[in-house]
């Protein structure tokens, strides 16, 4: 003790003071604060999302048409990279020194303690020969990924492709979608989106400062499980679907068939095609701007987005509706002596076809005997009521799913057109028209546009005698195969069915010593129409639409085969060998000496015009969606500024696009 | 054997426990902020917890031999320490090994020895000894000069290392000087150059100045009377303003780069939750996730998943934090507050000025590393690397403090003997 004795105090006052501040803010950060607890949460815990396989797509029976394919991304973790043999590195994974350097900076940049890829959907091959050696790559490491692989290349346009979605995606999804997710962008992939890409798992997971995954949060209580896409299971027939796109070898045009009972397309061709297998892996890029300068543009859907004048095929369709309207039965005779005057225009024909009745027509394709038909129908109860005859026609023709979409399960269908009177008042400025005015409609030119899909559909009509069901890809869908209600549902055509047997009596005439006679498959009845359908692009288009067996049908089909010539010559071999394959899986020779590989081998490809630009593929890329619409629009123009002057000259432009068969 | 009873219980057990306490304490918060799944074991001597272990044994056995010393060993011996250690302050900087950018350490075999730490003891010792020599009296200037330099010596060679947070220490001996008769206009001054340099650092120096003013006119208004305050004010308010003036320069000139990130991060004019505010940030965000009754022994997550670096030794308290909550940090500060008010309370009761003096040394020492890792670890005061005494993971920190401490309760079992040295 000194006289300093009571500075003790002081000097326990000071401390007790400080200690007291410590805690009074230990108090503030630990118990009022509560950003500090956030901010831990958010420090540690880390949401990895698992992505889903997506399913695959099978055909009919059961064959795989598109499945996942286990590729590998190389990836790098920078800080455990030791000295490599940068040259071998660059000859197993395909690229060159300065890529590698380029890589490993980027990884570098990102994290030097987390994966980043290296490379990216190696395939297995090319892992195999990594992995064997990847002990001398340290810090490198694969990791699986799927991409889709189709084992045939087969039917690309129908399955479509899968792409990462954009910006556009991600907003319209209301956020479902992530930067670097996938989505079905064309064909079955698209329209079955949902159904195909399952349901991601989230597991949240506990990372220490390095951002390095320690274990799971709250043991997994928080997670969700992933859930793999469901397999879909398609209506189309791989055998025939193969058979077709050889057929359609260097040819533009379409192959639609569909199951009259049931609506299920059992193939869909468009040719031009291509491999789907390009739309997948490292050279996607490339094979997409590849194939999208392609001037015969293969990514066009032409089965559904396509629309041709249906030609004589749609003959058939032309005396259903005029037998129910009772203006003629099957016995009714209309003389052809090889030409139809409309007014004072004439329809060729191509033979003196003499007296005529329904199923003679049909099999011969008399143009005259369609005309005068529809003359009759436009004109019952006087040529005053062609407007509403021509409505009521109309209305009877939509019945057929023409004009309108026919509802497949495809994103982007083509209405195809049947013409409103609308149309023909503002061409003709009133309703100062007549049947003559149109009469190019009866034997399916003029305005008349349909898809393949629309032409396959009314052979279904025929074979069920009076309905359909929608044309649809997809028969079930997931494990428990379910099958969409819409397609379960009957839609009638408002056709009697006693009506239909002459007109397939015609039909059967049509391949059994008609115009596709060349085309008979010996041992099946096979009933169809030739078509030609005019176009001024070049040669008119080979149209050929049937159905087989008579009894019983079993397939349906429509064949279009653009600028190639006449119906026979080309859609008919091609659709009899079709049906043969579907029916009896192999093929007998035609006597005409058209087989398969001959067909295969034929070059029809529209020439390209040497002065047009090729660097302007748009042009072309529209053709077959396009070609047809111009030209009739080009002529309804035309002709609305003649029509003033003469409108029998306009009758004339129109009946040019007739028929010859 | 009446002489051994008296020795067993003239020792203060009180503050043996609470060091055994803290020791524990530290033990338990080491094995849960280094954690290794591959070593789970407390004992593990492969881990910074087995060995902190086997120092804490070391400790208790360090302690036991100082208790059973001759009282007068310490006093008699006190020049010799101070001169080791001032050898081994030249020495290190010579042969030590720099770790962070500290010369601190020489390596005997695999053990480090860091001389700062034993430093403070025999700066403590020599103090002691000095100020309760006979005629020495810190009222005048030359004992005053003496036992700053006794204190400046190892602060200055510390300082080369340069090892800032022991440097430091040796400033809280100020209050040692205080109690021993140091002018209170001193402690005040030193209070109000800290509190100028702060605020200096904050607000635009005009302001200070005008506040100045106004104090020290309101000052010498009352007082007008007495004109010994007149003059001290009017002084100290002429030191004050040139102080503020210069606090600009010092803060550019003198303190170094390191040193100036860590104080602007400290007092908010920069803010850099990646760079040099990193560990602070993290250390609070371990703390204050803790709330009441913290996460759990082995449980948190900023400890178990390293995001608080360093966190065995300068940042250890953020498992206390973290793991036992505000619960787990109102103990352990108590703890500390406890031992110091116990250490004072027994410096105050012994007969020898040397003991007494030396107790205030110890006193001084634990407080302020107290008072400045738990500030560092919550943002309180900047980040000044010192570790927590006792609970820090560290052979030559614990072992130094338990010199420190043990020598003390020597001392004190010894009270009623006859000191006289």
């Amino acid at each position: 003790m000194n006289n300093f004795f009571e500075r003790r105090y002081v000097i326990q006052g000071i401390f007790i003071v400080m200690a007291l501040a410590l805690l009074s803010r230990l108090f503030y950060i630990q118990l009022i604060d509560d950003h500090y607890t956030a901010s831990a949460k958010y420090n540690v815990l880390k949401r990895i999302t698992i992505f889903p396989t997506r399913g695959a797509i099978f055909d009919r029976n059961g064959r795989v048409l598109v499945r996942n394919e286990a590729v590998y991304d190389i990836m790098v973790i920078p800080r455990e990279v030791k000295p490599f043999d940068t040259l071998k590195l660059c000859q197993l994974l395909g690229i060159d020194k300065a890529g590698v350097e380029k890589r490993l900076r980027k990884a570098f940049t990102y994290s030097r303690v987390l994966p980043s890829a290296f490379e990216k959907q190696l395939p297995l091959r090319s892992y195999t020969a990594f992995s064997e050696l990847s002990y001398e790559f340290r810090g490198f490491t694969g990791v699986q990924r799927s991409v889709r692989t189709y084992p045939d290349s087969v039917a690309a346009q129908f399955l479509g492709y899968v792409d990462e979605v954009n910006d556009r995606d991600i907003q319209r999804s209301h956020g479902y979608y992530k930067r670097g997710d996938y989505i079905g962008r064309t064909g079955v992939e698209r329209a079955y989106e949902d159904s195909l890409r399952g349901q991601r798992g989230v597991q949240n997971s506990l990372v220490d400062s390095k951002g390095v995954v320690k274990e799971k949060y709250l043991n997994g209580l928080e997670d969700t499980a992933v859930v793999a896409g469901d397999p879909l299971i398609s209506s189309l027939d791989l055998r025939i679907q193969k058979l077709g796109e050889k057929l359609m070898h260097n040819k533009v045009g379409s192959i639609v068939a569909i199951e009259p009972s049931t609506g299920e397309i059992l193939a869909f061709i468009s040719s031009p095609g291509y491999d789907p297998n390009l739309m997948v892996g490292r050279a996607r890029g490339n094979n997409l701007v590849e194939l999208s300068k392609n001037p015969y543009n293969p990514f066009f859907v032409r089965p559904i987005q396509a629309k041709y004048p249906p030609g004589s095929s749609f003959k058939p369709l032309s005396a259903l509706i005029a037998l129910q309207e009772g203006i003629i039965t099957p016995q009714t005779t209309f003389t052809c002596n090889g030409v139809y005057w409309a007014g004072n225009h004439p329809v060729a024909c191509t033979h003196h076809h003499g007296v005529t009745n329904l199923s003679r027509a049909i099999a011969g394709s008399c143009n005259v005997y369609f005309c005068s038909v529809f003359d009759e129908l436009m004109n019952e109860n006087g040529s005053q009521n062609t407007r509403p005859n021509f409505i009521d026609w109309k209305g009877k023709v939509n019945l057929f799913g023409f004009g309108s979409k026919l509802g497949i399960d495809l994103p982007h269908e083509s209405k195809g057109y049947v013409p409103i009177p609308e149309r023909y008042d503002k061409v003709f400025r009133g309703s100062k028209w007549r049947s003559s005015t149109f009469i190019s409609l009866a034997i399916g030119q003029g305005e008349l546009e349909a898809t393949p899909l629309q032409m396959a559909n009314i052979e279904c009509v025929i074979a069920n005698h009076g309905y359909f069901y929608k044309p649809h890809l997809i028969k079930a869908v997931g494990d428990k195969q379910v099958i969409r209600k819409e397609f379960k549902v009957q839609n009638n055509v408002g056709i009697d069915q006693k009506y239909f047997e002459p007109v397939i009596d015609g039909m059967q005439e049509v391949v059994e010593g008609g115009t596709a006679a060349a085309s008979k498959i010996p041992g099946i009845i096979m009933c169809g129409k030739t078509g030609t359908a005019q176009n001024n692009h070049g040669k008119n288009h080979s149209i050929f639409v049937a159905f087989a067996p008579r009894d019983n049908p079993k397939i349906a089909i429509a064949v279009i085969v653009e600028n190639s010539g006449q119906g026979a010559e080309w859609a008919a071999p091609i659709a009899s060998y079709m049906v043969e394959k579907y029916l009896k899986d192999t093929t007998t020779t035609r006597p005409s000496g058209k087989t398969i590989e001959w067909l295969s081998a034929q070059n029809l490809l529209p020439a390209l015009k040497t002065d047009a630009p090729v660097a302007d593929p748009k042009k072309i890329i529209t053709d077959s969606l396009k070609k047809v619409q111009t030209d009739s629009t080009k002529q309804i123009k035309s002709a609305s500024r003649k029509a003033k002057r003469d409108t029998k000259n306009l009758v004339a432009v129109q009946t040019k696009r007739k028929e010859h068969e | 054997m009446n002489n051994q009873r008296s020795f067993f219980f003239n020792v203060d057990w009180i503050t043996v426990l609470i060091y055994l306490a803290l020791c524990t304490i530290g033990w338990f918060n080491i094995h849960a902020a280094v954690y290794d799944e591959t070593h789970p074991s407390i004992i593990d001597p492969a881990t910074q917890y087995g060995k902190q272990f086997i120092w804490i044994i070391g400790g208790v056995v360090l302690g036991g031999v100082v208790l059973l010393l001759d009282s007068r060993f310490f006093s008699a011996l006190t020049p010799v320490f101070y001169s080791v250690t001032l050898v081994l302050l030249v020495l290190v900087l010579v042969v030590g090994r720099n770790v962070g950018g500290n010369q601190a350490w020489i390596a005997i075999g695999t053990f480090r020895l860091q001389p700062s730490e034993f430093a403070k003891y025999s700066t403590c010792l020599l103090l002691a000894r000095y100020l309760s020599s006979v005629n020495v009296k810190v009222t005048e200037l030359k004992s005053l000069l003496i036992a700053l330099m006794i204190i400046f010596v190892p602060m200055i060679m510390i300082k080369m290392q340069p090892d800032d947070g022991s440097t430091l220490v040796f400033c809280s001996l100020i209050f040692v000087l205080y109690r021993e008769g140091l002018s209170a206009n001193v402690l005040i001054l030193a209070g109000i150059f800290i509190a100028l340099f702060i605020f200096g650092l904050l607000m635009k120096p005009i302001y200070i100045i005008g506040a100045i003013l106004i104090i020290a006119g309101t000052a010498i208004a009352i007082f007008r009377r007495n004109k010994k305050i007149i003059l001290l004010t009017s002084a100290a308010m002429v030191l004050s303003i040139a102080f503020i003036l210069t606090v600009p320069f010092i803060y550019t000139h003198i303190i170094k780069e390191h040193q100036r990130v860590r104080i602007d991060e400290w007092l908010g004019r920069a803010s850099n939750l990646k760079g040099a505010g990193y560990n602070v940030n993290q250390s609070k965000i371990a703390i204050g996730s803790g709330k009441l009754w913290g996460k759990g022994y082995l449980q948190g997550t900023q400890t178990r998943f390293s995001f608080v670096p360093e966190q065995s030794t300068d940042f250890i308290f953020c498992t206390v934090g973290e793991e036992w909550g505000f619960a787990g940090s109102v103990t352990v500060v108590g703890l500390y507050l406890f031992l110091i008010l116990r250490i004072i309370y027994l410096a105050e009761r012994q007969r020898s000025p040397f003991s007494r003096i030396y107790g205030y040394g110890v006193a001084c020492v634990i407080f302020f590393h107290f008072f400045i890792n738990i500030g560092l670890t919550i943002g309180a005061v900047p980040v000044i690397g010192i570790p927590l005494p006792f609970v820090s993971y560290g052979g030559s920190s614990l072992w130094s403090f338990t010199l420190l401490l043990f020598t003390l309760i020597k001392l004190d079992s010894n009270r009623m003997g006859a000191i006289n040295s």
